[in-house]
């Protein structure tokens, strides 16, 4: 048994695993900034999207497009090593974020999800019924508390689902924030690969951190539809 | 700090091997979308079939394939797929060193993830066929081959196509990752062309574009697909 014990624990995948555990908190800080960021400004662009002004609904429908219709590493690569060769941005403020692979990551992503986000959120606001909002006009509504009590809880609930997608090809996005040198799990075990030469060990390790990650996101996704669904509950 | 006169066509400038770079691109879309077709049925049967190892197998695939990032799927499969191979190719008494070169491993890298899409989106679309016309064929007396290919086919792609089109801009954007492997398309051609003339915005936005140009064109060639095969249904 001990010997079992020790052979497990000089294996290349259990002592790879927590090196590429010590990049978790990378991947994690990736995500805890841009994604109540991504969720802020999605919703503020789906009402922007749906908004009669055409010249805001027109640039942010653009804007969807642009993003959803090119890779996100482009994206990436754009913010990172693009807007990096600009000069006027390297002696602007600008600089000191730029120039941290973390924040380009964390622009890059926030980026790309607030367009994903503000298609699936601009779905979720299409798809309520006029009968509701009609209701609540009836009840002396003024806009902002129309949004804040009926529009958003529904629209809210309704793409809960579909959101919960995004959030999960959003761990997966960030990944490829390791290209720009940013060592997070996916950098690390590139890194352990390029020493040992053993890339399944590698990769494996830092692949089970991730199912593990986007376990725990599916498991926070379904209890957010438990609580603001308590209509659909089978047992109260 | 742009440089768009360096996009010429010959060896003034890179607009050629852009063209080069954007068929390849094309090429392994289609090459793993076709493959990942293919696994995608396989995986699409082995979980309808009653049977639980295959459905577990199957089941296995897919939740893995989704919940890893594609670039961990592409760098396992570009470091160690020659390892795979070569193993296997030991059982059948063949040591010598093995190369798969840098499309191979990209078709089948992409198309292991796109396949994990495709999957769904037919699975969805062939438990929309309704159990009365597989019955009602079987009581026409139709063996299992011309029911598969009369009755569920059509209306399985009729109903997958909407999904099938999502999957492919997913496909055709996956391909970017590529790039990590040395295999010569656009993002790959961008990278390169910023290096030679120190200007990665013009190159990058190019590669933006050319995308953008990508996804719009097959976008609208799906669009069109679904109008041609929902002929006769009112949607």
């Amino acid at each position: 048994m001990i010997e079992f014990l020790n052979s497990i624990q000089n294996s290349l995948i259990y002592k790879n695993f927590f090196l590429v555990l010590s990049g978790l908190d990378n991947t994690i800080l990736l995500l805890l900034i841009s994604l109540p960021l991504g969720f802020v400004l999605a919703l503020l662009f789906a009402l922007g999207r749906v908004s009669k002004i055409t010249l805001l609904s027109r640039t942010i429908a653009s804007y969807i497009f642009v993003i959803r219709g090119t890779p996100l590493l482009v994206q990436i690569y754009l913010i990172y090593f693009g807007l990096g060769s600009v000069k006027f941005i390297r002696e602007s403020f600008l600089w000191y974020a730029l120039k941290e692979p973390f924040w380009c990551g964390v622009i890059a992503l926030t980026i790309n999800t607030v367009a994903y986000g503000a298609e699936i959120f601009r779905g979720g606001i299409q798809s309520i019924e006029k009968s509701q909002v009609e209701s609540g006009l009836s009840l002396g509504f003024g806009k902002f508390l129309l949004l804040r009590k009926i529009i958003l809880p529904i629209a809210i609930r309704k793409v809960l689902p579909s959101y919960g997608n995004e959030l999960i090809l959003m761990v997966k996005a960030t990944s490829l924030v390791s290209l720009t040198t940013y060592m997070e799990m996916t950098g690390i075990a590139r890194k352990i690969m390029a020493k040992t030469f053993a890339p399944v060990e590698a990769f494996i390790a830092a692949g089970i951190l991730y199912l593990f990650l986007n376990f725990l996101m599916v498991q926070f996704v379904k209890y957010l539809e438990w609580k603001y669904n308590p209509h659909l509950r089978l047992n109260n | 700090m742009f440089k768009f006169d360096k996009l010429v066509f010959g060896d003034a400038g890179w607009g050629d091997e852009f063209l080069i770079a954007t068929f390849m691109t094309l090429l392994v879309s289609i090459l793993s979308m076709g493959l990942g077709l293919f696994l995608a049925i396989i995986t699409v049967w082995a979980k309808i079939i009653q049977n639980r190892i295959t459905r577990f197998i199957a089941n296995f695939y897919t939740t893995v394939i989704r919940g890893v990032p594609e670039l961990l799927v592409i760098y396992l499969i570009f470091f160690g797929g020659n390892a795979v191979v070569m193993s296997i190719a030991k059982v059948f008494g063949y040591n010598k060193y093995i190369e798969l070169n840098a499309l191979t491993i990209a078709t089948i890298a992409i198309a292991v993830i796109s396949a994990t899409y495709s999957s769904e989106v037919l699975r969805a679309s062939y438990l929309a066929i309704s159990k009365g016309q597989i019955e009602a064929a079987r009581a026409l007396g139709m063996n299992k081959f011309s029911i598969f290919f009369k009755v569920i086919s059509p209306q399985v792609v009729r109903h997958a196509l909407p999904g099938i089109g999502n999957v492919w801009q997913i496909t055709l954007k996956d391909t970017s990752l590529i790039s990590v492997t040395g295999l010569v398309e656009i993002m790959r051609q961008s990278r390169i062309s910023s290096n030679v003339e120190h200007s990665p915005l013009t190159f990058l936005i190019t590669a933006a574009i050319l995308y953008l140009c990508l996804t719009t064109i097959s976008g609208r060639i799906f669009k069109t697909l679904e109008v041609n095969y929902s002929k006769g249904f009112s949607t």
